[in-house]
């Protein structure tokens, strides 16, 4: 009996269903959230008998949700931090209504207001990173404040009013497209502008992932299995191309706001993922006092997070405004909270510490899917808030209960 | 004959992978102040838990008979019940209740759900009478000095009819009028009839005023010795305390000295809140290339402040003094200037102050380096990988990968993780606090192993540890320290236990 045992124990085991499935799911903690928004995704698709994913539908989710995605990004990364931003909202208003006046009232060219205004949201950022990191005084406090101060000067400058009529240049980052008309009408079939630019990002990601892998294999570190790899790999494929053909088949091609989200998307993943300061961010919210004792200088990656959501929100601010033609004193209302429930569902810990870009732009499309798909079916918003609220605390509760689960089994 | 009011027989607790207490007897007669003495680790504190139903019946072996009855706690109210109090080193008045409230925390005054402020603030000044305190009862308890909270939490014990009454280190944060008041007070409860069991380290104290004196080690019952005829010496105690055998559980060393690396002189530091209370007080130490230093002092005499302090003053307030740095002064302001100028401390509390949990093993190792593995800001993950993974096999860290999070590791593992993150960021010092605390006996070998190896690579290491045969096995030379004060400096050959000891209780003149 003895001896079966340690022969058992000695043989490598032959891999077998049961190992597949338990590596299946070790990783499904990691793609969740992947899932999770393709079953929302599905399930609308049925209910709305094809309408959510009509190409022109899904062209209006992107708009209609980039600039809640936008302050995920930086959300996601205040929240990693161990902090919380109650102000963009109002921020971005604030931006909004000073780009309307610096064009209408100050005679500015759009490209002066637009830098203006990102500057304005910087030295906005400042402001509350100065209180946050150098005063002490909890994020929680200051954006709140903020959230009130920058409602207030809103309305302030705008004296009660509302500024319409921007250039045209202007109204493209929130409601334009991609060289529309630049291929010949009788020649589109496909919005051929659209068509290269799915093809260029597919390749790119396809490229990058190969050459990490590459490199990788040469320095001979542990990696993930290839099946797993190249499963994982050509989902990604599948679902950028799917995008391309459906953007490339709708009224107007692609939009040019999602471009510039998913030059963001790539340039803060790979901050938070490579780059000395995204590491910061993670040491800094994982365990304050560890970082301060390895050296970093904490009070300046609070300072700088600060400052880089106010830019985020001024370009948010710049894009909305934008979109509906109008700078009013109650737009943006509630974006905060929208961004942080985006954060959330994407897998951020509210101790900090977790979270990833990736995962808080899938919590905020869940989100957008969520709005778009019960707006479809004629779901009111009475309803429509009671479900997000749900979903808000599920998320999280499943993500809590899976960590305990995860923790007490080391026990 | 005397009657014993508590009796504790063949008590044993073990924790994962350490065994705290084996088989410990403790006898305490009625109405005596009965010392409890031993090195840091020996026991002391988990036999007072087990006591006090912190750690509940059934969780420990043995019995426990009080009062004549045998007694099965639940938990700390249930010892209470029986009238158990214990009074722990830190204290738990909550800062910004009344003395009152505090008092009678959880206990209130009250009729039909209301509080009845009177007789609170009534009943707790003659309470405070008692403890000798003149105070007024409705000031905040954050506003009174240590000692008198100190005072405080006795009449809190009072009020809850205590038969007996534990102090753990009464006195380590109090002046010396104020340790004399207190000490006068406990002997004052014993001719009311209330018995005491006091630990100290402070061996005069325990002379002075207990009746008898029991002595663990290892978590063993070494013995118990009667004070009253005054034979028992404090070297007789000592000799209870550290009289074990040195085992071969140190690797060889032959080692080869150079050149001063790190000197600190006249080092003051004071108590980052109460910026009045010296916590190190004119310290002088010096350590050279290839040298182990040791650090020996007992709990609560500043061998962490005076560490942290040094390392880019991430401790205290007001601190005055000199750093040389291979001869020539240098200013050490924040801790990214103390790993520039070539100065590491790897912390005592590793989860709280040294590692991020929730980050995997290579992370945690390039935590206090990560310049190194970047250009212009981007971090090479690569090569970051293999930095980690060369760790993982030279310091043998055992985990699946170095992806592994760090949390899961094993207290051994962590440890070495912290070492790793140190050595990659290549000190010319490096401070050791406590790094074998909470480690099994085989990992503390390899600790050892790989301190030698940091020294023969010329390094200065400084190692604090409140395990004397640690220091005594690893050390070139050992300072002491007693109440924020450097009392003595030993080098390896004329070290014993018992002289250490000796300089590590000594008192302030």
């Amino acid at each position: 009996m003895a001896s079966t045992l340690t022969d058992a124990a000695l043989k490598p085991a032959a891999p077998t269903l049961t190992d597949a499935g338990r590596f299946l799911a070790s990783r499904l903690r990691q793609i969740g959230i992947f899932v999770a928004l393709l079953v929302i995704v599905t399930l609308f698709q049925l209910l709305t008998a094809g309408k959510l994913l009509q190409p022109d539908n899904v062209s209006n989710i992107i708009v209609q949700n980039s600039y809640i995605l936008l302050l995920a990004i930086g959300m996601v990364m205040i929240i990693v931090a161990g902090h919380i931003d109650l102000s963009v909202g109002s921020v971005a208003a604030f931006v909004g209504a000073m780009s309307g006046i610096m064009i209408q009232d100050w005679n500015m060219p759009w490209w002066l207001a637009f830098t203006a205004s990102l500057v304005i949201g910087g030295l906005v950022g400042a402001w509350q990173g100065f209180w946050v990191a150098y005063m002490g005084i909890p994020a929680f406090i200051v954006t709140l404040a903020g959230m009130l101060v920058f409602r207030g000067l809103t309305q302030i400058t705008l004296e009660n009013r509302r500024i319409t009529g921007f250039p045209a240049e202007y109204r493209q980052l929130g409601g334009g497209f991609l060289f529309p008309g630049l291929f010949p009408a009788d020649t589109n079939i496909l919005d051929w502008t659209t068509v290269g630019l799915g093809l260029l990002a597919a390749g790119l990601l396809i490229g990058s992932q190969l050459r990490g892998r590459a490199t990788r294999a040469k320095l001979k570190l542990d990696d993930e299995p290839m099946a797993w790899f190249a499963t994982k790999l050509a989902f990604g494929a599948v679902v950028i191309l799917g995008l391309t053909y459906l953007l490339a088949s709708s009224r107007s091609g692609t939009p040019i706001v999602l471009v510039v989200l998913g030059l963001l998307v790539v340039t803060y993943s790979a901050v938070m993922g490579n780059s000395v300061f995204g590491r910061h961010i993670y040491a800094r919210g994982g365990n304050l006092q560890a970082a301060q004792l390895s050296g970093v200088n904490t009070k300046k990656i609070d300072f700088y997070l600060f400052v880089n959501m106010g830019v985020l929100a001024a370009l948010a601010g710049l894009i909305f405004t934008g979109r509906l033609n109008s700078a009013g004193p109650g737009a943006g209302n509630l974006f905060e909270l929208d961004a942080i429930a985006a954060a959330f569902i994407g897998g951020a810990a509210v101790t900090g510490g977790v979270g990833t870009v990736i995962g808080a732009i899938t919590g905020g499309l869940i989100m957008g899917v969520l709005n778009n798909g019960m707006s479809l079916l004629g779901v009111g918003s009475d309803y429509q808030q009671f479900i997000k609220g749900m979903v808000l605390l599920l998320a999280v509760g499943f993500d809590v209960f899976n960590k305990r689960r995860a923790s007490s089994a080391l026990k | 004959m005397t009657e014993h009011i508590l009796e504790m027989r063949g008590i044993s607790k073990t924790f994962p992978g350490v065994k705290a207490l084996s088989d410990v007897n403790l006898a305490v007669s009625r109405g005596e102040v009965h010392a409890i003495c031993g090195e840091n680790g020996a026991g002391k504190s988990t036999l007072m838990k087990v006591l006090s139903g912190v750690y509940p019946h059934g969780t420990y072996e043995g019995d426990i008979s009080f009062d004549g009855k045998a007694v099965s706690f639940k938990d700390i109210k249930d010892s209470e019940h029986s009238g158990i109090v214990i009074i722990h080193q830190e204290l738990a008045l909550s800062p910004y209740l009344s003395v009152a409230e505090n008092i009678f925390l959880g206990n209130e005054r009250s009729s039909r759900g209301f509080i009845d402020w009177n007789e609170t603030n009534v009943e707790a000044a003659k309470l405070l009478k008692r403890v000798g305190l003149t105070l007024n009862p409705v000031v905040r308890a954050g506003d009174i000095g240590v000692g008198k909270q100190q005072l405080v939490e006795i009449a809190k014990a009072l009020s809850k009819n205590v038969k007996l009454l534990i102090l753990d280190e009464p006195t380590a944060a109090l002046n010396d009028e104020d340790s004399a008041h207190l000490l006068g007070l406990v002997k004052g409860l014993r001719d009311e009839g209330v018995t005491s069991i006091i630990i100290s380290h402070k061996l005069n104290e325990i002379r002075a005023i207990a009746d008898s004196v029991t002595i663990l080690r290892d978590g063993r019952t070494i013995e118990t010795l009667s004070l009253h005829d005054g034979s028992v010496t404090e070297d007789r105690i000592i000799k209870g305390m550290v009289g074990r055998e040195l085992k071969n559980r140190y690797p060889e060393r032959t080692p080869s000295i150079g050149a001063e690396i790190l000197r600190v002189e006249d080092w003051t530091v004071h108590h980052p809140q109460e910026h009045s209370r010296v916590v190190v007080d004119r310290a002088n130490l010096s350590v050279r290339a290839g040298e182990i230093v040791g650090i020996a002092g007992l709990m609560g005499a500043g061998r962490t402040e005076l560490a942290m302090s040094i390392f880019g003053r991430s401790y205290g307030s007001n601190i005055t003094g000199k750093l040389y740095k291979g001869g020539k002064e240098i200013s050490v302001r924040t801790v990214s200037e103390a790993i520039r100028h070539g100065i590491a401390y790897a912390t005592e509390d590793r989860k709280r102050y040294g590692l991020n949990l929730l980050d995997d093993i290579k992370r945690n190792i390039s935590g206090a380096a990560l310049g190194k593995l970047a250009r212009r800001g981007w971090v090479d993950s690569g090569r970051e990988a293999v930095v980690a993974g060369g760790y993982r096999s030279s310091m043998n860290i055992k985990a699946p990968s170095v992806t592994s999070v760090t949390g899961k590791l094993s207290g051994g593992n962590q440890q070495k993780v912290v070492l790793s993150k140190w050595m990659f960021a290549d000190p010319d010092v490096l401070i050791l606090d406590e790094p074998t605390r909470g480690i099994d006996v085989g990992a503390k070998y390899e600790i050892y192993t790989i301190i030698n190896s940091l020294a023969a690579q010329g390094k200065a290491v400084v190692v604090i540890s409140s395990e004397l045969p640690e220091l005594l096995g690893i050390c070139d030379r050992i300072y002491t320290l007693a109440e924020g004060s450097i009392t003595a400096e030993v080098p390896i050959g004329e070290a014993t236990p018992e002289l250490l000891m000796q300089h590590m209780t000594k008192e302030k003149d």
